[in-house]
């Protein structure tokens, strides 16, 4: 790697990282590491890379490593195409392409002094991760802090150690639940929207950061406004094809949204409307 | 560049245009224009005041375009053909970058230059000067400038020539970027046709200023003055085709399930005809490929078309699966969203994707089906 005599790099130029671990989550999800100490990547929570695979491609994945420490680079990946299949495949030692951060992260201050609840379905997990680590490490700023999880079957949750240790430290409030459980599972069953309505917190005063599938994240929005909770204190983060990163490719547009730049986290008022039509 | 004030206007004789293109040669320019080839208008290099297309005009129709002979020798008697400034300003396909493998599982990363080259556009319209304008906001304007957009825009020189000969599918007037054009050029060029065969000439920048002192000029008559009026007039009325825009951002984003679409999806290809010719469509995609041996790998970047259906690929499948919602987007980007994200109107009414469309879907029946339709009331 020769970073020293690169040339000045432009926003669709990555750098190369090499692979210090990879941890394979699920069957088809892995999260992959990387130490950048000559150049670490400062970024918050919510925000995304552009991560490259030589001769492959690019994709846009979350960042999901706590950022108080920007020496040590997580992102979690779903094998669902050409690119995010070849990132599944590194071993350690690989070297990727990675440039970023980009995009609006979770409102985290507009959290301070509430309530601070956080539904995350399947690798949604992946986003808020980073949101959490924060919460965990100011959590005086916050009242409760409440995390609800869920996951087609147990096989299919990321950081079970995390959940283990965040229920064991009991900062914060863990609810874990499967759609369909398996022998040996003794958690809850059900989808994870069901949990909302239960758990503990104020309504009125809560700031709620929802990361799942698009359906999921419907249904969970419609139970928090029923609860009471403000439209404009749910947010959700939302994907999409993304080629740039940067607003120029047009490829992530949602109606008038650019989903790199000016997501991929919304507030719902923002994208509530556009959500309910068929294939915008 | 914008706002200048247009200086007097000065007559030159036809020849003088030579003697312009000569000059700009000369200052290094490439000079890229109209030219006839391949039985259309299109942009290509000019040498000489001959290249340009002497006597020809256009004849089109949603769906239909054909070169026809003049009864006189304008040079510039033809609407817009299908090329746009865009391909020389932001190219078909463009390197990014090229990774270098150091053997040992790493690489790194050299990033193309882009050289910036000397354009001088002659024969621009206002549709396209407007085009150009929106084209800037996009790459120019937002968080990140494009280097490859900068790298061609940079040393570029735009010589106007106003529309006479509007063509059947065109609607600049009502876009308020045409016939006549107050802004955006550095020389502004009318030709006319009464009597003896002229241009009157105005600078709206220094450069263009400068490229006119080179030439021979007269002092306009009243008469020259009033035949320019004349000429953007009867073109003004000669508008082929109307797009009402009020309201239309509204109107647009307020009927996405309106059954029009379905009935459009019906016609369309998705043959993404529309967005190439475009002169305001941004959209790129980019392709990662190897050398043989893999000691080296590229990144393109390429016009993209969100007709196509990978355009929206996310996971496992494409969000916009049907035609109906493709052509939404295109539409509804074009005249509604673009608002929202750059505070202009996407499209400058240069009637290009109605000429092109091998079935003829004109944007602005359609934006008028979902008026109409959408409030009886309407005429
Ligand atoms: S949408 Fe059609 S008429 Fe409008 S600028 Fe594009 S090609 Fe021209
Ligand atoms: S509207 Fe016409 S030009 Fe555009 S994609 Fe459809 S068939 Fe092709
Ligand atoms: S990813 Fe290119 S515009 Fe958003």
């Amino acid at each position: 790697m020769s970073l020293a005599d690169a040339p000045p790099r432009g926003p669709l130029t990555g750098r190369p990282y090499q692979v210090s671990t990879v941890r394979h989550q699920t069957h088809d999800i892995v999260t992959i590491d990387v130490r950048p100490e000559q150049e670490p990547i400062a970024f918050q929570p919510g925000q995304f890379d552009m991560v490259y695979v030589y001769g492959v491609g690019e994709a846009a994945i979350s960042i999901s490593s706590d950022p108080a420490t920007p020496g040590l680079l997580s992102h979690t990946i779903r094998a669902v195409g050409w690119v995010t299949k070849a990132l599944n495949d590194l071993q350690p030692g690989a070297t990727i392409g990675i440039r970023g951060p980009y995009g609006r992260p979770w409102p985290l201050d507009e959290a301070a002094g509430r309530d601070l609840v956080i539904v995350a379905g399947g690798i949604g997990m992946a986003p808020v991760r980073p949101a959490i680590a924060y919460a965990l490490r100011e959590r005086e700023r916050f009242g409760r802090v409440v995390l609800l999880v869920g996951a087609r079957s147990p096989r299919d949750l990321v950081f079970r150690d995390d959940l283990e240790r965040w229920d064991a430290d009991r900062s914060i409030d863990v609810h874990t639940t499967v759609d369909s459980a398996v022998r040996g599972w003794s958690g809850r069953v059900g989808v994870v929207t069901k949990l909302i309505p239960r758990v503990p917190f104020d309504p009125e005063n809560a700031v709620v950061l929802v990361c799942g599938p698009e359906v999921m994240m419907r249904f969970s929005a419609q139970s928090l406004l029923a609860r009471g909770v403000p439209a404009e204190r749910i947010f959700v983060t939302l994907e999409r094809n993304m080629k740039c990163g940067v607003g120029t490719c047009g490829h992530c547009q949602l109606g008038p949204l650019f989903l790199c730049r000016d997501g991929p986290v919304f507030a719902w008022p923002e994208v509530a409307d556009l959500m309910e039509i068929r294939e915008l | 560049m914008d706002g200048a004030q247009l200086a007097d206007p000065v007559v030159i004789a036809v020849d003088e245009l030579g003697t312009l293109i000569g000059t700009l040669r000369g200052d290094g320019y490439r000079v890229i224009g109209p030219t006839v080839r391949d039985g259309s208008i299109l942009h290509g290099e000019l040498h000489e005041l001959s290249d340009l297309p002497r006597g020809w005009t256009d004849e089109q129709a949603p769906g239909t375009y054909r070169l026809q002979r003049r009864d006189d020798e304008a040079l510039f008697g033809y609407a817009v053909g299908p090329s746009s400034p865009k391909r020389e300003l932001f190219p078909p396909r463009q390197r990014l970058w090229t990774a270098t493998s150091d053997g040992d599982a790493s690489f790194h990363v050299t990033q193309e230059r882009h050289e910036s080259a000397r354009i001088a556009f002659l024969g621009v319209r206002g549709c396209e000067l407007a085009a150009i304008a929106v084209q800037d906001r996009v790459f120019l304007q937002g968080a990140y400038q494009d280097e490859v957009y900068v790298a061609h825009r940079s040393d570029v020189l735009l010589i106007a020539v106003e529309c006479g000969s509007p063509a059947g599918t065109c609607f600049c007037a009502s876009m308020g970027t045409g016939p006549g054009v107050t802004e955006g050029a550095d020389l502004v060029l009318t030709e006319l046709l009464d009597g003896e065969h002229r241009f009157l000439a105005r600078a709206v920048t220094e450069a263009g200023a400068e490229l006119l002192a080179a030439l021979e000029r007269g002092e306009p008559t009243h008469h020259d003055i009033t035949a320019r009026e004349q000429v953007i007039a009867t073109a003004t009325a000669g508008m082929g085709r109307e797009l009402d825009t009020d309201g239309l951002h509204d109107l647009l984003l307020g009927n996405l399930e309106h059954p029009r679409w379905d009935d459009i999806a019906d016609r369309c290809l998705a043959c993404t005809n529309c967005t190439l010719v475009c002169p305001t469509c941004f959209c790129t995609t980019v392709e990662d490929t190897t050398d043989l041996t893999g000691a080296n790998a590229f990144r393109d970047r390429r016009w993209d078309s969100c007709f196509g259906l990978e355009f929206s690929h996310a996971g496992p499948a494409s969000v916009r699966s049907s035609t109906k919602a493709r052509y939404r987007q295109w539409m509804t980007h074009k005249l509604a969203t673009w608002i929202d994200q750059f505070g202009t109107s996407g499209c400058v009414g240069c009637g290009r994707c109605i000429t092109w469309c091998p079935v003829g879907i004109d944007i602005t029946v359609e934006a008028d089906a979902i008026r109409r339709a959408s409030d009886p009331g309407a005429t």
